[in-house]
């Protein structure tokens, strides 16, 4: 297994090197010297300019400037922001929690649906229980995130009262009243994360389920006289998971697009609302490192996903 | 997918998109769809023909009004009728997400047939590089492009035309993937079977076996993505315009209009209410075509 892993890992390196050339590549392309604006800015004296345009090597050929950059990004040197005035990895540090925990949790509740409801789709296809399932997560599906945040601030915040909207990282109460302050203000942004993902999980799980239901060593297991719940739990789920787990990491830069999004409408100070802030002030180093980091996240969740096809079929870690 | 030649009885033979469409019909909720979101698509083109209020049109006694037989959406905060922006938008919406699909579907079939046909190292590189752009963040890499590009582009083409080619190149560019894995292994069993064997061995070349004989054959799967595309183009514009860095606010997509009336959700629901509603239908009627179209196009199962 350790085996296994390392190997993954290894094969992670270049995707990692191929997304910093993307990178590189979309910034050297852009017209213009990304340090423009930094002339116009009364707030940065000429001598930065000059101190960073040598920094970043700006008239040096570009595949020294390529490794040049990503020495420095591998280093942790990920520059200056001057919006915030304070170091770029430092700003991002300070963010990055918010929304690990925003997407892990919507993530855990979206298994939580998506499991049992696709599991008991498939065992009973065609079922009411089955048709209405489906036809929710084809609704649940076509709704945008910024659909259903909006519909959700409506309802739960503004209509009913019960839920705060704007996300507060600065919540002066203490012991439980803080963990419950938290709480409440998450709910909205995890489900609506969360109720989106589960609307496709639930799809691959039952046809995935379905797909194995079918083959002979259920019926063997059947036939040995197995209680139906061990059947489905212990013999079917398992391997059904297999071809779900792929899916859910090729729907990985999804989620995050989707965070970004409820991010920005729940304004949770995460990296996602840390991005479009960015954009919208024109913070280059920000947004490379919110953009690279991103990339990371999306190749640590496929590494995670690989351990995990790893763990429910032994055979693929032994190959 | 081939029409039924069968020798022993003489039937009707039926065209293999006659069959289709048969088949398509049979799934009632992709019917209806197709019905409404018919509508919707003539609404959009013909509607201003008929509707006739100004897109900026300024009605200040009936700010903030809600819907009423002369506002049948209501108005914004400057008394502007939503209809009227509604269907303007429904344009650009529609017309981004047929482009965005079109250059996706371009480029996927290109690199998936390349690699389909060709063994060995060109076929891993290609492989290489879809996995690698299945990996990347495509929103903040779509937000970063949009940030880089967008006054080169405006400066080149005008504001309306630059961001539309930035917007559907940036879209399509990052959609083609799932196409080129499905073209390519569509042509690894295809290019096997018995009559692109015979193709080859009337000496067709390459690029006839492909053009005339394996890509036809490969084309329903395709079509069927080409259809979900069309919806996914949709919700990525509309999320570009919702975060504020689509389309300029002069020039309201459904996307824009949800975002400007969001702030206003406690006064005039109906402001965010009817563009959200919009996107909803469309892409919920889009997919339910491409479910339709999925068992429809698939000659193994049984209708």
């Amino acid at each position: 297994m350790l085996n296994y892993i390392l190997r993954r890992l290894l094969i992670a390196v270049p995707s990692v090197l191929g997304i910093s050339v993307i990178l590189f590549t979309v910034l050297a392309l852009a017209p213009g010297d990304p340090f423009e604006e930094l002339a116009t800015n009364p707030n940065v004296p000429p001598e930065v300019r000059m101190a960073l345009r040598a920094q970043f090597g700006l008239d040096d050929p570009i595949w020294q400037r390529y490794f040049h950059w990503l020495v420095n990004m591998l280093k942790g040197d990920w520059g200056f922001s001057f919006v915030s005035r304070i170091d770029v990895d430092q700003l991002i540090v300070q963010r990055l929690p918010v929304t690990i925990v925003v997407i892990g949790l919507s993530q855990l509740l979206a298994l939580l649906i998506a499991l049992p409801v696709g599991v008991l789709a498939a065992v009973k296809p065609y079922s009411w229980f089955d048709r209405i399932a489906s036809t929710l997560a084809f609704i649940g599906f076509s709704l945008p995130t910024f659909f259903t945040g909006v519909l959700f601030i409506l309802f739960f915040s503004i209509y009913l009262g019960w839920l705060p909207f704007v996300y507060r990282a600065d919540i002066s109460a203490t012991g439980w009243q803080w963990w419950w302050e938290h709480f409440r203000q998450s709910i909205m942004p995890i489900t609506v994360l969360g109720l989106f993902q589960a609307a496709s999980w639930m799809r691959y799980v039952r046809s995935s389920v379905l797909d194995v239901i079918r083959l002979d060593y259920v019926t063997t297991a059947r036939s040995k006289g197995l209680k139906e719940s061990v059947v489905i739990n212990k013999h079917v789920v398992r391997n059904a998971l297999i071809p779900v787990v792929t899916l859910v990491a090729l729907q990985m830069p999804a989620v995050f697009g989707g965070a970004i999004v409820t991010e920005q409408i729940f304004r949770i100070p995460g990296i996602g609302s840390l991005l479009i802030d960015a954009i919208l002030r024109n913070d280059t180093p920000v947004i490379m490192a919110v953009t690279f980091v991103f990339a990371c996240l999306v190749i640590v969740f496929n590494l995670l996903a690989d351990v995990i096809y790893g763990w429910l079929d032994p055979r693929i870690s032994y190959r | 997918m081939l029409a039924p030649a069968t020798l022993s009885k003489p039937i009707t033979s039926v065209s293999p998109w006659a069959e289709a469409w048969r088949r398509f019909k049979r799934h009632r909720l992709a019917y209806l769809s197709l019905w409404i979101l018919g509508a919707l698509v003539l609404a959009v083109l013909v509607g201003p023909l008929f509707y006739k209020v100004g897109i900026n049109d300024i009605d200040f006694q009936a700010r903030l009004a809600g819907p009423s037989l002369k506002h049948p959406m209501g108005t914004d905060d400057l008394g502007r009728d939503i209809l009227a922006r509604v269907l303007y938008g429904g344009r650009i919406s529609l017309a981004v997400g047929l482009a965005a699909m079109l250059m996706a579907i371009t480029v996927g079939v290109i690199i998936g047939a390349i690699a389909g046909i060709s063994r060995g190292w060109l076929d891993a590189a290609l492989m290489w590089v879809t996995d690698l752009f299945l990996s990347l963040p495509q929103l903040p890499l779509l937000l970063l492009l949009i940030f880089l590009f967008r006054e080169p582009l405006k400066q080149m083409f005008g504001l309306e035309v630059g961001i539309f080619i930035l917007i559907v190149v940036v879209i399509g560019g990052f959609r083609w993937m799932p196409v080129a894995r499905l073209v390519r292994a569509q042509f690894f069993s295809l290019r096997e079977k018995e009559f692109v064997e015979a193709a080859r061995a009337l000496g067709a070349s390459t690029s006839r076996q492909v053009v005339r004989h394996i890509l036809p054959n490969a084309l329903g799967p395709v079509i069927v993505a080409a259809t979900i595309d069309v919806a996914a183009a949709i919700i990525a514009e509309s999320t570009l315009s919702f975060l504020g860095l689509g389309f300029p606010p002069d020039i309201p997509t459904w996307g824009r209009i949800l975002y400007d009336g969001r702030d206003y959700m406690d006064v005039a629901v109906h402001w965010a209410l009817f563009p959200g509603l919009m996107i909803f239908i469309t892409v919920l009627t889009i997919n339910f075509i491409g479910d339709g179209l999925r068992d429809a196009l698939d000659p193994r199962r049984v209708l």
